[in-house]
């Protein structure tokens, strides 16, 4: 929880303040995953059972990925929307990959996979940061590419299959028991959990809290975007690696997950716009998220109103996690932007801020 | 700390509540919900309703299941070029010379497998007629108002005929209306609301389909057996058709429907909501598909939960084939054919010829049972081709569908 | 057309001018409604070289005909864009105005009037209720658009099972009656874009939506009501895509659920919008750049339509023109300012 403790920028700050705002921020959604997981059991008493709740954290592990990856592109500033098309891309070119080398290994081929997704995050932070290009329209356009391409290159549709053996990490368990998928996210989690601790993380967190203040400590704020956006881009193609394997060949596998994923992150307590939030609250929104799908599922709600429902509790529970926080530092909020130059209304905002993406 | 919390908790509850509460009026009074735009919306939501009651036609539900008895006429290793009760009109007014046609198509897009192995199979049948010189298609990528603009285009164009395949059923109405006006049109896969078109092409229909996979449930499932109904998404009427012919004869033969639920087309939805269903009822004895493209992973739902997998009804995508045979499953496969793609070039031929033509051109429907299941089952095809294609004799097979050889 | 960026020691005078010219052409709506001639010569080029004909009256109602739906839900986005909000919620209330309007009306012109009146209630309820989630309940625009979006689409869903209604048939007209080769909707497309140009560029409101763009906390330091400005914009674009909806009803017929998703007006709007040159944190960019944004999106889609690139690559090169166009602007955008 103290990945935000301290900023370089905001030291003197005093780390109990920051502290609490951390908790601050993330505290509703772990309210929230309480509640869900309160009414999960009482709609199925054998839903902590340990291979249903290992179950649960198996189907959940795909967007927990999404959102870590996720988070570290928001809480430097950015959005990553083309993280959906990644995961669809990924299932339907393993399945290629497959076609053309029916015997490749399924460590080739998931590595091969991260590196792709990682390349195609390098594409999305240089466009994003050298090219400043706002990374809602980076990434939408890498989204229109990259749905466009895969199936331009298939022909419509994915024409190869994948092998037990690269589903095994979706679908099969470790020692009988223990989910490969599980194993994947705690992984990953811990891992992105101690990268916040490093420097890297502080730094990336002082980026989004203000790139100009960031730049003038010293810190090189392109390059630490840019990994985020790799970062997230390698997290999205092994959600597809997990996804592909838990359900197999699909054309749609990753349609939608990169609203669900954003979703989740600004559950968890992050803000959009970069500066504030913990990743553990991003991925316990993840697990939010899915807890509230499964709930959906298990109470039987008329299959149609379920995104009724859906949208309701997001903006409610955002709206509790904003309402708290926002009346006693209003100030803080507003001052995430670059201070302005002049009071011109129609005055441009600094160049830095044009690569922000909406900060509403 | 404790007072934020309960704060948050009531706030919660109440974000809850009051969905529960949206949940629970919309049924009798749907104008309560949160967009109210005050008292003047009633007639729209009364209409609505309406539609629900009128959706389920019987007639067209009795027609349907009377047709899948009969034998069609026509070659009969040629289902695309057979038909059921033609009532045939003369074409003469659209004869023209038989060298150089012009044919056009507005494609309401290629969104799925399904369509992406029709557009190949229409794309070689035209290859195997030299007198067509030039097939000009637009493709609407699901958007009504590009595909009224599209059929605007190509009927100025000098198109000697136009191949129509809606996208949404209604919509296009107008469009189609005027496109007659000026050429022959060939409506085919959904309808429209005119019958100005020369020739309307669709298989048996949507009760026919649901009804088959349902009848064979009520034969496979004890009475009293849970039946999982698997749909892909709410408000398409070709896919409520499916549905309602299925309730019908679920309902007669006393099973019971555990849960209807939605898949959006995605298999890990799929996967997790039959997972959650296995869970929640126990056993579920029998799993209806309104079509069968996430059927492989709900097979895979229940192998993962350990358990047998119940009868269940997919589509001819050979995934589900393949498993189907491999695993001897109690399964069966009504088809929505993707050889229809084929016939409305026949079809535009003839007209231009002058010959007669079915005023509704109604195809065979075919059902894939465990008896001609091997007919459909392809080894060098990918994963999500369809059996029913009857595109092999085409040139450019099966290369150009994906497949090997 | 890129402005050159170095500044050459020139005469005075012809420097004033050349400084004058770049500031005209670094204009991002100058810029588009130039790529936009620029794009339709090209199309009329590579269309003419492939043996088609471009320019034909028939190619040119398709392409005005095919900016109205999008441009009338752009020119929204622009109103929420430009005070630093943004609407995702505008494609399921698109579907949901075409099945309002088309089941009120039910085939009857008596019911013309109702019908309008109904979409553009049920919109400024919509368009209320995202402003007041925006500013009052404090949740980011990006998630109370996205779930106001996911309560829309329930409500579909639950509602109806199909295509639904049917439109008066005097009020079909609007979709289908044209004036020479110009579709009649071209007009209502430009009513609507005078007016909002005129609110935005003419009116305090206007200077208001700007302010708060540009810089909420400033804003409301100099005494600009921001809550209710961006409420208000919220409400304009919400009544934006009801006019939209009606458009479409007019050309379907009925009212369908599906209409306004399976376009994906919600991210095509913002890429228009974009590529109009609007800046998407707000603040700068207005009504005549998101016009030739969507001109310069219907004439690309015409040229594919002539050329019959595939469906897929034409996503492809639709990303691609999306994030060129937007580097050009971020890269002009420094240079002027360099240069200044």
């Amino acid at each position: 929880m103290s990945t935000v403790t301290a900023t370089p920028v905001r030291a003197t700050e005093g780390r109990r303040s920051r502290l609490t705002q951390a908790l601050g921020t993330a505290l509703p959604v772990y309210a929230l995953l309480l509640l869900l997981f309160g009414a999960l059991a009482i709609t199925d008493p054998g839903f902590f059972e340990a291979d249903r709740f290992l179950a649960f954290v198996r189907r959940a592990a795909p967007l927990v990925l999404l959102a870590a990856g996720q988070y570290l592109v928001i809480v430097s500033g950015h959005f990553d929307l083309s993280v959906g098309a990644i995961v669809t891309a990924g299932v339907v070119v393993a399945a290629e990959i497959y076609q053309d080398f029916p015997g490749a290994h399924w460590l080739v081929v998931t590595l091969a996979l991260v590196a792709a997704g990682g390349l195609v995050g390098l594409v999305n932070g240089l466009v994003s940061t050298v090219l400043r290009v706002p990374s809602f329209i980076t990434t939408l356009g890498m989204m229109l590419i990259l749905q466009g391409g895969v199936f331009y290159w298939t022909g419509g549709s994915p024409t190869g299959s994948l092998p037990e053996e690269f589903r095994a990490m979706g679908r099969n368990d470790v020692f009988g028991w223990l989910p490969w998928a599980v194993l994947v996210c705690a992984a990953a989690g811990v891992g992105v959990a101690l990268l916040m601790r490093s420097r890297f993380g502080r730094t990336l967190i002082a980026t989004g809290d203000s790139d100009r203040t960031a730049e003038l400590s010293g810190v090189s704020v392109h390059r630490v975007r840019v990994i985020a956006f790799v970062l997230s881009g390698a997290a999205a193609a092994l959600a597809a690696v997990l996804v592909g394997g838990y359900s197999g060949i699909s054309a749609q596998a990753g349609s939608g997950m990169e609203f669900e994923a954003i979703t989740a992150v600004v559950l968890g307590g992050v803000l959009l716009g970069g500066g504030r939030g913990s990743v553990l609250g991003a991925m316990a929104g993840a697990f939010a998220l899915t807890a509230l799908f499964t709930l959906l599922n298990l109470r039987g709600v008329s299959g149609a109103l379920e995104p009724t429902v859906q949208g309701v509790i997001v903006i409610a529970a955002v709206a509790v996690g904003a309402a708290n926080w926002s009346r006693p530092r209003a100030r803080l909020l507003t001052g995430n932007r670059p201070p302005p130059g002049s009071a011109d209304p129609t005055h441009a905002p600094g160049p830095t801020d044009s690569t922000g993406g909406p900060t509403a | 700390m404790r007072s934020p919390i309960r704060r948050r908790l009531t706030l919660a509850v109440s974000a809850v509540l009051s969905a529960a509460l949206i949940t629970s009026c919309s049924s009798d009074s749907p104008a309560d919900g949160p967009p109210d735009p005050a008292g003047s919306e009633q007639p729209a939501d009364g209409d609505a309703d309406a539609d629900d009651a009128e959706f389920f036609e019987e007639d067209e539900y009795a027609r349907q299941l009377a047709l899948t008895e009969e034998t069609p006429e026509g070659p009969e290793d040629r289902p695309w070029e057979q038909m059921l009760r033609p009532e045939l009109v003369n074409t003469e007014e659209y004869a023209i010379p038989d060298e150089e046609i012009h044919l056009c198509f507005s494609n309401a897009g290629v969104f799925n497998p399904w369509r992406q192995v029709g557009m190949t199979t229409m794309r070689a049948e035209v290859a195997e007629h030299p007198e067509i010189t030039e097939f000009t298609v637009l493709d609407a990528e699901g958007k009504d108002d590009k595909q009224i603009s599209d059929i605007q285009n190509l009927s100025n164009q000098d198109c000697d005929l136009l191949i129509v395949s809606p996208n949404t059923t209604a919509t296009l109405t107008p469009a189609v209306e005027e496109a007659c006006q000026k050429l022959p049109v060939i409506v085919f896969d959904r309808g429209v609301n005119t019958d100005c078109a020369v020739t309307f092409i669709h298989p048996i229909g949507g009760y026919a389909y649901g009804a088959a996979a349902a009848d064979f449930l009520v034969e496979e499932v004890d009475s009293g057996g849970k039946i999982l109904a698997l749909r892909i998404s709410p408000g398409v009427d070709v896919l409520e058709n499916r549905w309602s012919a299925a309730e019908i004869a679920l309902e007669e033969a006393g099973l019971e429907v555990a849960d209807v639920e939605f898949t959006e087309g995605d298999p890990a939805v799929t996967k997790s909501i039959v997972t959650d269903a296995i869970q929640r009822h126990g056993s579920i004895d029998g799993v209806w598909m309104d079509s069968g493209a996430t059927a492989v992973a709900a097979i895979e739902a229940f192998e993962d939960a350990g358990v047998d997998v119940p009868p269940i009804s997919g589509e001819d995508q050979q995934d589900f084939l393949q498993a189907w045979a491999e695993n001897d499953l109690t399964a069966i496969a009504p088809g929505y054919p993707t050889f229809q793609w084929r016939t409305p070039v026949i079809a535009a031929l003839q007209v231009l010829r002058g010959e007669e033509v079915p005023g509704e051109w109604v195809l065979p429907q075919p059902v894939i049972t465990s008896e001609n299941r091997d007919d459909y089952l392809r080894e060098e095809m990918p994963p999500l081709h369809y059996g029913l294609c009857g595109c092999e004799d085409l040139p450019g097979y099966p290369q150009d569908w994906g497949g090997r050889g | 057309m890129t402005a050159t960026t170095e500044t050459r020691p020139l005469p005075a005078p012809a420097k004033e001018t050349a400084a004058r010219w770049r500031r005209q052409l670094s204009d991002p709506a100058v810029g588009i409604w130039l790529a936009a001639l620029g794009v339709t010569l090209l199309g009329w080029l590579v269309v003419a070289l492939d043996g088609g004909e471009f320019l034909t009256q028939p190619n040119i109602t398709g392409i005005l005909q095919n900016c109205v739906a999008l441009g009338l839900i752009a020119l929204g986005q622009t109103m929420v864009i430009l005070t630093g909000s943004l609407d995702l919620s505008v494609a399921f209330l698109a579907s949901l105005g075409t099945l309002v309007a088309a089941d009120t009306m039910a085939g009857e012109d008596a019911n013309l009037v109702v019908g309008v009146l109904a979409v553009l209630a049920l919109c400024t309820a919509v368009g209320l209720a995202n402003g007041l989630i925006v500013t009052k309940l404090k949740v980011n625009a990006f998630i109370a658009t996205l779930g106001v979006a996911l309560i829309l689409r329930g409500w579909i869903e639950d509602n109806y099972t199909g295509p639904s209604g049917a439109v008066s048939p005097s009020f079909q007209r609007l979709g289908y009656d044209r004036i020479g080769p110009i579709p009649v909707s071209v007009f209502l497309l430009a009513a609507v874009a005078l007016a909002l140009w005129f609110v935005c560029r003419r009116t305090r409101l206007g200077h208001h939506m700007f302010a708060t763009g540009g810089d909420e906390h400033a804003a409301r330091l100099s005494g600009v009501r921001t809550e209710r400005t961006v409420v208000i914009a919220h409400v304009l674009c919400a009544l934006c895509v009801g006019i939209a909806a009606l458009f479409l009803t007019a050309r379907f017929g009925a009212g369908s659920p599906w209409a306004g998703t399976e376009a994906s007006y919600d991210l095509e709007s913002i890429a228009a919008v974009v590529l109009g040159g609007t800046i998407l944190a707000g603040g700068r960019g207005g009504v005549v750049g998101t016009l030739g944004g969507v001109v310069v999106l219907a004439v690309l889609d015409s040229v594919f339509n002539q050329l019959a690139v595939d469906p897929f690559f034409k996503n492809v090169l639709r990303g691609v023109v999306i994030i060129a166009a937007v580097a050009v602007y971020a890269r002009r955008r420094r240079s002027t300012r360099r240069s200044a």
